[in-house]
């Protein structure tokens, strides 16, 4: 066997209260797509820090092509040939693409030749990018272009890329990963992170699996199906919710041409959104981020209003009407953002129990509050969804995202709404807490509230959903019956790959991701 | 009244003087607010600056020393907003608010042996017989080398902003802090280089005040220069270029001001005295009709930074 481009033995990271990685061990070979699994916490992101320069692991050590490899900072990691696509938080909204670039490089040419260089490579890793742009005017799937272009001009020896297809298309994706298949035939490596199983059985060749810091298994994907891999990854059994058959009964929520511009500068404006909903019926809301999610959420919600006639609870018309007179008629809502949003950060769980409650559980009385009932209830919502917290005081800051999430979807299930609209439910929750989401969504339909699911998160949305629409720059697709859909359907419904059709031309015919 | 008393050529002379303070300390916030800080001791930098320059051109006779000193007091005095805001993640406005206050005192605890003293002369260079030719002579070659300094500035200052990979990553840093860390880049280094030049440039302002404009030691003499170069900064959506314009517009109108009151206007001085300010409201609020990015503000401005990591 050859020299492992990158082998890394006993490495251990602790921060105050958490071991985020403890002895955690693996190897690279030059040319490998080496995937790099866990849930949310598992310590993936502070092993590839380490890589990169960005923390100094506590014991262990890496070697790069068989020579200690120590960075101090990401400047040493770039120079020894290991680049990063980050998640996030690494583009400048208000510089170009080429400037962008520049600051991911260690000795940029002038932004002349730069700009050359970034359209060359573009054109020939079938990514077109256009240097003079603003990156704040680009799309999702553009920015993630500039990054990788950012570290493809340095030649990488090893590319990491953190969860990468999480605002991408189905279509995107697949030209992500030709791009991705070319680069390891030219013989770079890749560690790819990510927690979406079946693609990483697609692309990668070996995968490292962690589990609290710890690496639990190592596996070929392609040998393993994602239910294994799941598993190994969750340390438990996980049982796939269940769906209970239904007949669904009369409409709950009707919306009508509902038009709204959005409150938000950099939003999306609604256009024309109409879909009705039966009591019982899930339907599953795809799109990409910022196609107007966040704008359906607030109109539904009635944070935003509209006239009377565009959304009808029950057959009345209640566009006109603010939150609470919606929440009195049965319509409850959970937005994505759990922090500022969904719950006020500094208020206790009781407090914020009673906030959204209040209306349709009559904590009330003749203006005063009755702690006694609302604390109760905020019990109530912690137990029946194992939210883990000392206690019901505890500010919702306190709580980790995850069971944040529970209670504030708990919250508005125990309100037995007749609709509920929920907007990204299981967004940066662990796989058995998502499923724990999952499930209660599908009872609560079962009892016969209509359910609206916004998510970007295909896999979720055809697990529960009945019907599937998707939002494209503030469009909604007519609905159409989940149950025989394909995520090639579904792609095209969010707007196929946008823009970037053009992409990969020479190698359409052998495109089937 | 009598408008015919007032030169045109001598008014826009006596407006390029008036403005350079205001040019040097604004120019300096521009660097600071483009590395994401906001200052609010733009004020009390100046006046500090103001005292310091002041005691040691008489002190050494030398006026240069003075601006050096000027330049040193202003600097030191943003350290401290540096440190409070950088390593123990003050809130800014506040921290500024304060850095304000304090040097309004403390420029008076030290200026209290200085009042009614005059400083050294400063000369005005002379560009021989350049300098006599009608009109801009007047108005531009018969001022001192601190204006030109100060008007150099600015095309350099765009040319460092815009052009240079310093001015890059400093306006990566105050777009995105958070990104630029994670490209490695030292955000709280930076930010304390930009926030101490920023210093730097509000003491040099104020030194002008004392050694060359006024030039006199009295207790709050700035008498809010700090406060319109902090609106000119927004006035000029962070670019030095438009700074320029707008420091000549505020230079104006307060020397304007003067030539009306000695010419007889009835206008009431408060309504002039309030232009600038009323002025940078009209702008701020046809920026932001116009959309967020058109203002130009960057993303990071006054947001502090923690390495989470």
């Amino acid at each position: 066997m050859t020299v492992p481009l990158l082998k890394i033995e006993g490495l251990t990271k602790a921060y105050p209260g958490v071991v985020a990685n403890s002895d955690v061990s693996f190897a690279i070979q030059p040319g490998e797509v080496h995937a790099l699994l866990g849930e949310n916490g598992a310590g993936k992101s502070t092993l590839v820090k380490m890589i990169y320069g960005l923390v100094r692991p506590d014991a262990g050590r890496m070697a790069l092509r068989g020579v200690p490899y120590h960075p101090a900072k990401p400047s040493e990691a770039r120079n020894q040939g290991v680049a990063m696509v980050f998640q996030h938080f690494s583009l400048f909204e208000a510089l170009n693409v080429a400037e962008n670039v520049a600051l991911g490089m260690e000795n940029p040419p002038p932004m002349k030749q730069l700009a050359e260089r970034i359209r060359a490579v573009s054109q020939e890793y079938g990514l077109p990018l256009d240097p003079g742009r603003l990156v704040g005017d680009l799309s999702a799937g553009e920015r993630q272009r500039v990054e990788i272009i950012r570290c493809l001009l340095q030649d990488p020896k090893l590319l990491i890329m953190d969860e990468p297809t999480s605002v991408l298309t189905p279509q995107e994706v697949g030209i992500l990963f030709q791009t991705l298949r070319q680069l390891s035939g030219e013989g770079t490596a890749i560690l790819y992170i990510s927690h979406k199983l079946e693609e990483i059985r697609t692309l990668c060749d070996e995968a490292t699996i962690l589990r609290r810091g710890r690496v639990v298994a190592t596996c070929t994907p392609r040998d393993r199906t994602a239910r294994e891999m799941a598993e190994l990854m969750v340390g438990q059994v996980l049982t796939p919710p269940a769906k209970a058959p239904k007949t669904p009964g009369p409409v709950a929520l009707e919306v009508r041409d509902l038009s709204v511009a959005s409150p938000n500068p950099f939003g999306t404006a609604l256009k024309s959104v109409s879909f009705s909903l039966r009591r019982g019926e899930v339907l599953g809301i795809a799109g990409v981020a910022g196609n107007g999610q966040d704008e359906l959420l607030l109109a539904l919600s009635g944070e935003v209003t509209s006239p009377p006639q565009a959304v009808q609870i029950d057959g009345a018309p209640v566009g006109h009407l603010g939150p609470n007179a919606r929440r009195a008629l049965g319509l409850v809502a959970a937005p994505e953002e759990r922090l500022g949003h969904a719950a006020a950060p500094d208020m206790s769980l009781t407090e914020n129990a009673l906030l959204s409650a209040h209306v349709r559980k009559g904590f009330l009385r003749r203006g005063f509050i009755d702690w006694a009932a609302v604390e109760r209830f905020a019990k109530d919502v912690i137990t029946a969804f194992d939210v883990r917290t000392p206690g019901t005081d505890v500010a919702a800051r306190a709580l980790s995202g995850g069971n944040l999430q529970k209670f504030v979807i708990g919250r508005e299930i125990l309100q037995n709404p007749s609709v509920i609209v929920v907007n990204q439910p299981t967004w940066g929750v662990d796989a058995a807490a998502a499923a724990a989401i999952r499930q209660a969504l599908l009872d609560l339909a079962a009892k016969g509230t209509a359910v609206v699911a916004i998510s970007q998160d295909l896999d979720e949305l055809l697990e529960i959903a009945d019907s599937f629409a998707a939002l494209n720059e503030g469009r909604l697709t007519p609905p159409r019956p989940a149950q025989g859909l394909t995520v090639d359907q579904i792609g095209l419904m969010m707007g196929g790959a946008h823009g970037m059709d053009v992409a990969h031309r020479h190698e359409e015919a052998g495109a089937s991701a | 009244m009598d408008l015919s008393a007032i030169n045109p050529a001598v008014l826009f002379a006596s407006l390029i003087v008036a403005a350079t303070p205001i040019l040097l300390a604004g120019l300096g916030e521009l660097v600071v607010e483009k590395a994401g800080v906001l200052n609010l001791g733009v004020e009390g930098m100046m006046i500090v600056g103001a005292i310091c320059g002041f005691a040691v051109a008489v002190g050494t006779g030398s006026p240069f020393l003075g601006f050096v000193a000027g330049a040193v007091g202003g600097a030191l005095l943003s350290l401290i907003f540096a440190v409070l805001t950088q390593y123990l993640l003050a809130n800014q406005v506040a921290t500024g608010l304060a850095l304000t206050l304090f040097g309004l005192g403390f420029s008076a605890l030290i200026g209290q042996g200085y009042v009614g003293i005059k400083p050294p002369p400063v000369s005005a260079l002379t560009f021989g017989p350049l300098s006599d030719i009608p009109l801009l002579g007047t108005i531009l070659l018969r001022h001192d080398a601190m204006v030109y300094l100060a008007l150099l500035a600015v095309p350099g200052l765009w040319w460092a902003i815009n052009r240079t990979r310093m001015g890059l990553i400093l306006r990566a840093v105050g777009e995105n802090h958070d990104a630029a860390h994670a490209l490695g880049y030292k955000v709280v280094h930076i930010r304390l280089a930009a926030i101490v030049f920023g210093g730097a440039m509000a003491g040099l302002g104020g030194a002008y005040l004392s050694l060359i404009r006024v030039p006199l030691w009295t207790e709050g003499m700035t008498a809010g220069a700090g406060w319109i170069a902090l609106a000119l900064v927004v006035f000029a959506s962070w670019k030095p270029g438009r700074l320029l314009l707008g420091a000549w517009l505020f230079g104006g109108i307060t020397v304007l001001q003067l030539n009306l009151q000695a010419a007889g206007a009835r206008v009431p001085v408060e309504y002039l005295s309030m232009s600038p300010y009323v002025i940078t409201i009209v702008v701020l609020v046809v920026m932001s009709a116009r959309g967020g990015r058109a203002a130009g503000a960057p993303a990071a401005l006054g947001r502090s930074f923690h390495a989470t990591h």
